[in-house]
């Protein structure tokens, strides 16, 4: 007699946990249960975000790129070249500007804070991956809406994160109906850039209202200067002198 | 032996003090014309509508100037994207390099006449526009040009290529720096461009079409289209423009955001600002109140980088503010061409009425208000530098940007308090740092969320320095290799 | 006498600082720097200059300090500063005449019922190293030759190695010698390295009793600049605020045309105000300043440009 398989409901990534949504709903996508995010969860998925920022964003470079690195190789080698890439950008995208005048000036890269990312539909976790890990690389925290009609690789990928040495905080990943969810991500005060897979003048317009930065993201490309949409740079001068 | 003349002596052998001259710088060198146009193609073009433009420190009128419909945008977008097609982008670099470098010494040559007109127009003191504005607009353009053959250097393996026909959108608080700020990176990177200068202040940018025309730029490289917000709305909605760069208020920033949704058009932004100027208790006093001065009273406080809101130590507070205060009446506020003039006059009527306002607010909220005594003029727009105290976080003082020469002083007792208050504000533009402990600077440093952080010093600036902000202060970075980047697109962008 | 011993004197203040006393603080050097170069472009008003130029030549100290100096040199100095322009008599006296202890009863001579001071230096000017005892009979001889004024150096050495203390205690000592006359305390700051160092000099200068502080002896080619000028009257003017007590400033050495001294005058109005242009609190200690002056003086008075020929040199 063959056994009944179970059909397991697939919760949410949020602060490092997989709890239910708030609201108790579920949908059906790629023949499984997986939650259905409200807006008061992405209020809390971005709340702890924002909070998280403070300790990635404190970890030096050298050990988010090893951490990222472990994840990548989870993953197969998706988003390693980023994980290289955390204690470089200040190299390639900062240094000292020669100003004309006895002051030293100097530009340093920073993270911009929490980045929500609407993911592509497809292809589900390329497509994921390659939009998370520079915005790790860069020292940010996420809030992600997952793909709706393949949210599976979305969750596969936060099971990665929750046993590797990632935060909780750090990525939150929220599936449910896109529709649904990325107006009030767009929307939100409190996340400074939107990463959107295409295009979306709705979104792109909520998202003027705290003057995010927009990033219409391509799935396809492997550039390190990806990262630079998620940084802010901030120049320093001091005057030389006795 | 030669007879010299009989002259009293001085009364009493105490002096009382100096008067200084009256210096006016002259305004001879200016050759203004009655009307101007629009500047499409190389050519004038009479709009249909025009408005008259104003010296803010008389009110005398100056000349009248295009009102550009959206039309008239039209016309000068496809002017821009004829030349950028015709040749502008294939131009060889180093003809490009050619160009900026002369239209940089142009400037260096004329630099005279452009400061007194910048002066004579907008209000700002003749000793700023000689000694900062002009300069760094010439060396704005001599920095840029010599990118313009080095971007595979400035952006190895990316292929940097020009993004096409930018629309560009300036404020009045530095015309001709701001114009500076956006021609020269985005013609060193091979683009053309429409440039809306700000309503008051359109002279310089008017002026600065003959040395276009002097340099011999292509027809069609820079349009110049004088007008009000109208204009500027046709600039950024046309379809044909690829890039919008705007710096002015945030409000408006917003609302350009808002209308590019969904185009795919590329945008930047510099908006404004409530910086935080922060002195400790080991700062090096005198320097500081030097730094805050300048901070605030600097172009009348019309600069979107104005330290606005002093955070003083507690501990430090009384003597620091007493020497303010008396620093404060040694500041002289005049006449614009007046070489002794300090700070000079209000931009508009509109903005003094705003700093108006706002200034009423904090004394409605109960701040304290300074102000030395100041004998301003009868005719034009002007205030006198201003000093709150006693402001609150919560004070609308505290928080709002007023653009204008008022200081809004606040205390702390500790370095995280400092950081927590300089902050609490939407706006991320600049910071100041005041103290002798330089790893308190760095720690500072780190954690403000500013894009340009000012250890010691204040108000500095410098091509090869970028300049933008965090959060509501906008997006994107002018100055620096940085400063290209928005006028570019590279391999990864699919183009 | 101890700094921990030494008594609140009538004119200063103890040592170790309290909190009622100016902070030591520091001073950033490029700001200070821009500052005085800002205040160095104002232009005043033509008929404020000429009473600034005849102010200048009021609070001068004319000054001769070499090795070869005469009782026939100080002589000619004297004559000249009571009488600068003999072609003009409105043209006033100048404050001093300066010189070395030796000279002094020449110069007291030649001045007697002009007004004109008589400022000796002393405390083994220039250098300053020698032993307390021999400096403080230099002073002790100056004051009994009949100097008015003494214009002391303080121990550079004793400074720059850090201790102040000696330093203070030397000044104090010399106040005491000079029994009355006014005292002047040369920091030679072409020789404390940093503006932090000028300041901590000034204030140690004002605490230990100084009447006058002054840049530099005039030796050393680094000497009275003008973000020099602005440190040290920043610091007498937090000595003022805080304590009320008045001390005069005097910048020496480098200062050869009336534009520099006139730029001098200036930053004294911005930062201290009128109340400080008086030779009771400036000087300008000078050789070749007064003749440029006068030109420029006899300028203003007849529009025609002047010629070096036509001033006496004495």
């Amino acid at each position: 007699m063959s056994r009944v398989p179970v059909k397991k409901t697939y919760k949410l990534y949020l602060g490092g946990a997989f709890p239910r949504s708030e609201s108790g709903r579920t949908y059906e996508a790629e023949e499984h249960n997986i939650a259905q995010a409200s807006r008061k969860d992405l209020r809390d998925a971005v709340r702890v975000a924002r909070g998280a920022t403070g300790k990635w964003a404190g970890m030096t470079a050298y050990n988010r790129g090893q951490v990222l690195y472990r994840v990548a190789e989870m993953m197969e080698a998706r988003g390693a070249e980023f994980a290289e890439w955390t204690d470089k950008l200040a190299q390639v995208l900062g240094g000292a500007n020669p100003v004309a005048g006895p002051y030293f000036n100097f530009t340093m890269p920073e993270p911009t804070g929490v980045v929500g990312i609407v993911a592509p539909g497809e292809p589900a976790l390329l497509g994921l991956v390659s939009r998370l890990a520079p915005v790790l690389a860069g020292g940010n925290t996420a809030v992600v809406v997952a793909s709706e009609t393949h949210p599976r690789a979305a969750i596969e990928l936060a099971e990665v994160l929750a046993t590797s040495d990632v935060p909780g905080g750090v990525v939150n990943i929220l599936t449910g109906r896109r529709d649904e969810l990325a107006p009030h991500l767009a929307s939100h005060l409190d996340v400074d850039a939107l990463d959107l897979d295409r295009g979306d003048a709705e979104l792109e317009r909520a998202a003027a209202e705290n003057v995010k930065r927009v990033v219409l993201g391509r799935g396809d490309v492997q550039s390190p200067y990806e990262i630079s949409s998620f940084l802010e740079l901030k120049t320093v001068w001091h005057p030389m002198g006795q | 032996m030669t007879e010299i003349p009989a002259h009293p002596p001085p009364a009493t052998l105490a002096f009382r003090g100096f008067e200084y001259a009256a210096a006016p710088e002259s305004r001879a060198i200016v050759r203004l014309d009655d009307a101007y146009g629009l500047y499409v193609g190389g050519a004038w073009r009479d709009a249909a509508e025009s408005y008259t433009t104003i010296s803010p420190a008389t009110e005398e009128p100056l000349a009248r100037v295009g009102q550009a419909s959206a039309e008239d945008v039209g016309a000068a977008v496809a002017a821009a994207r004829g030349a950028y097609e015709d040749g502008w982008s294939a131009l060889r670099p180093a003809e490009r390099a050619k160009y900026l470098f002369r239209i940089a010494r142009l400037l260096q040559e004329r630099a005279r006449e452009f400061a007194v007109l910048e002066s004579l127009n907008g209000g700002k003191p003749i000793k700023e526009s000689r000694d900062v504005d002009l300069p760094l607009a010439a060396a704005h353009f001599f920095y840029y040009a010599g990118w313009a053959d080095k971007l595979e250097y400035a952006f190895p393996n990316r292929r940097p290529r020009p993004v096409g026909v930018a629309g560009q959108i300036i404020p009045w608080n530095f015309p001709l720096l701001m114009l500076a700020w956006k021609i020269a990176p985005a013609l060193a990177a091979g683009n053309t461009v429409v440039l809306k200068p700000a309503e008051t202040t359109p002279l310089t940018a008017l002026l600065f079409c003959d040395v276009v025309r002097q340099a011999e730029l292509p027809p069609g490289v820079v349009n110049i289209v004088t007008g009000d917000g109208r204009t500027g709305a046709a600039l950024v909605e046309h379809p044909d423009v690829d890039k919008i760069a705007f710096t002015g208020s945030t409000e408006v920033g917003k609302a350009i955001q808002r209308e590019l949704a969904g185009t795919g058009k590329r945008l930047t932004l510099e908006l404004g600002g409530k910086a935080a100027n922060i002195v400790f208790d080991d700062a090096p006093l005198d320097q500081a109140v030097e730094g805050i001065v300048n901070g605030i009273y600097f172009n009348q406080g019309h600069v979107c980088c104005a330290g606005s809101r002093l955070l003083v130590q507690e501990s430090i507070q009384e003597p620091l503010i007493e020497k303010l205060k008396r620093r404060l009446t040694t500041l002289r506020v005049g006449d614009p061409l007046d070489k002794n003039t300090d700070v000079g006059a209000i931009n508009s009527a509109a903005q003094l009425r705003k700093i108006e306002e706002l200034v009423a607010a904090g004394e409605q909220e109960g701040a304290e208000i300074y102000q030395p005594p100041c004998r301003l003029p009868e005719q034009g727009y002007w205030f006198a530098p201003t000093v709150f105290t006693g402001v609150a976080q919560s004070h609308r003082i505290a928080q709002e940007e007023i653009f204008g020469p008022v200081l809004s002083v606040l205390s702390f007792r500790t370095p995280e308090e400092a950081l927590e208050k300089a902050n609490n504000t939407a706006y991320g533009l600049s910071a100041g740092v005041w103290t002798e402990k330089g790893s308190r600077i760095l720690w500072m440093a780190q954690r403000l969320r500013a894009g340009v952080v000012w250890a010691n010093t204040f108000n500095r600036f410098d091509p090869t320095s970028p300049f933008g902000g965090y959060k509501e202060s906008g997006f994107g970075r002018e100055g620096g290799l940085h400063g290209l980047e928005p006028y570019l697109r590279f391999d990864e962008d699919g183009a | 006498m101890t700094v921990s011993s030494a008594k609140v004197l009538p004119g200063g203040f103890e040592l170790p600082l309290e909190p009622r006393l100016p902070r030591i603080g520091a001073v950033d050097q490029v700001a200070l720097e821009e500052r005085a170069a800002s205040l160095a472009k104002r232009s005043i008003k033509k008929e404020s200059k000429l009473q600034a130029l005849e102010l200048a030549v009021r609070m001068m100290d004319l000054t001769t300090l070499e090795g070869s100096d005469t009782p026939g040199k100080v002589a000619a100095l004297a004559a000249k500063a009571i009488q600068p322009d003999p072609a003009d008599p409105s043209v006033p006296s100048c404050a001093a005449i300066c010189v070395y202890p030796n000279l002094v009863p020449a110069a007291v001579e030649r001045v007697r019922g002009s007004g004109v001071k008589v400022a000796s230096v002393a405390t083994a000017f220039p250098s300053g190293q020698s032993p307390l005892a021999v400096k403080l009979r230099d002073v002790e001889e100056a004051v009994a030759f009949g100097a008015d004024e003494i214009d002391m150096v303080i121990d550079r050495g004793a400074f720059l190695s850090g201790r102040y203390a000696k330093v203070y205690d030397e000044i104090v000592r010399v106040k005491e010698a000079c029994d009355g006359a006014h005292l002047k305390v040369i920091l030679e700051t072409g020789e404390l390295g940093t503006y932090d160092n000028v300041r901590r000099a000034s204030l140690l200068a004002m605490a230990a009793g100084a009447d006058f502080i002054k840049t530099s002896t005039g030796k050393l080619p680094k000497a009275a600049t003008l973000p020099v000028l602005l440190c040290m009257l920043e610091a007498i003017r937090d000595v003022h605020d805080e304590t009320g007590r008045v001390v005069g400033m005097k910048p020496a050495g480098g200062i050869r045309t009336a534009k520099q001294a006139i730029q001098n005058l200036v930053i004294v109005n911005e930062t201290l105000g009128p109340d400080w242009l008086t030779p009771d609190r400036f000087r300008l200690g000078a050789s070749s300043l007064l003749n440029d002056v006068l030109m420029q003086i006899r300028t203003q008075k007849t529009g025609r440009y002047q010629n070096p020929e036509y001033f006496t040199r004495d």
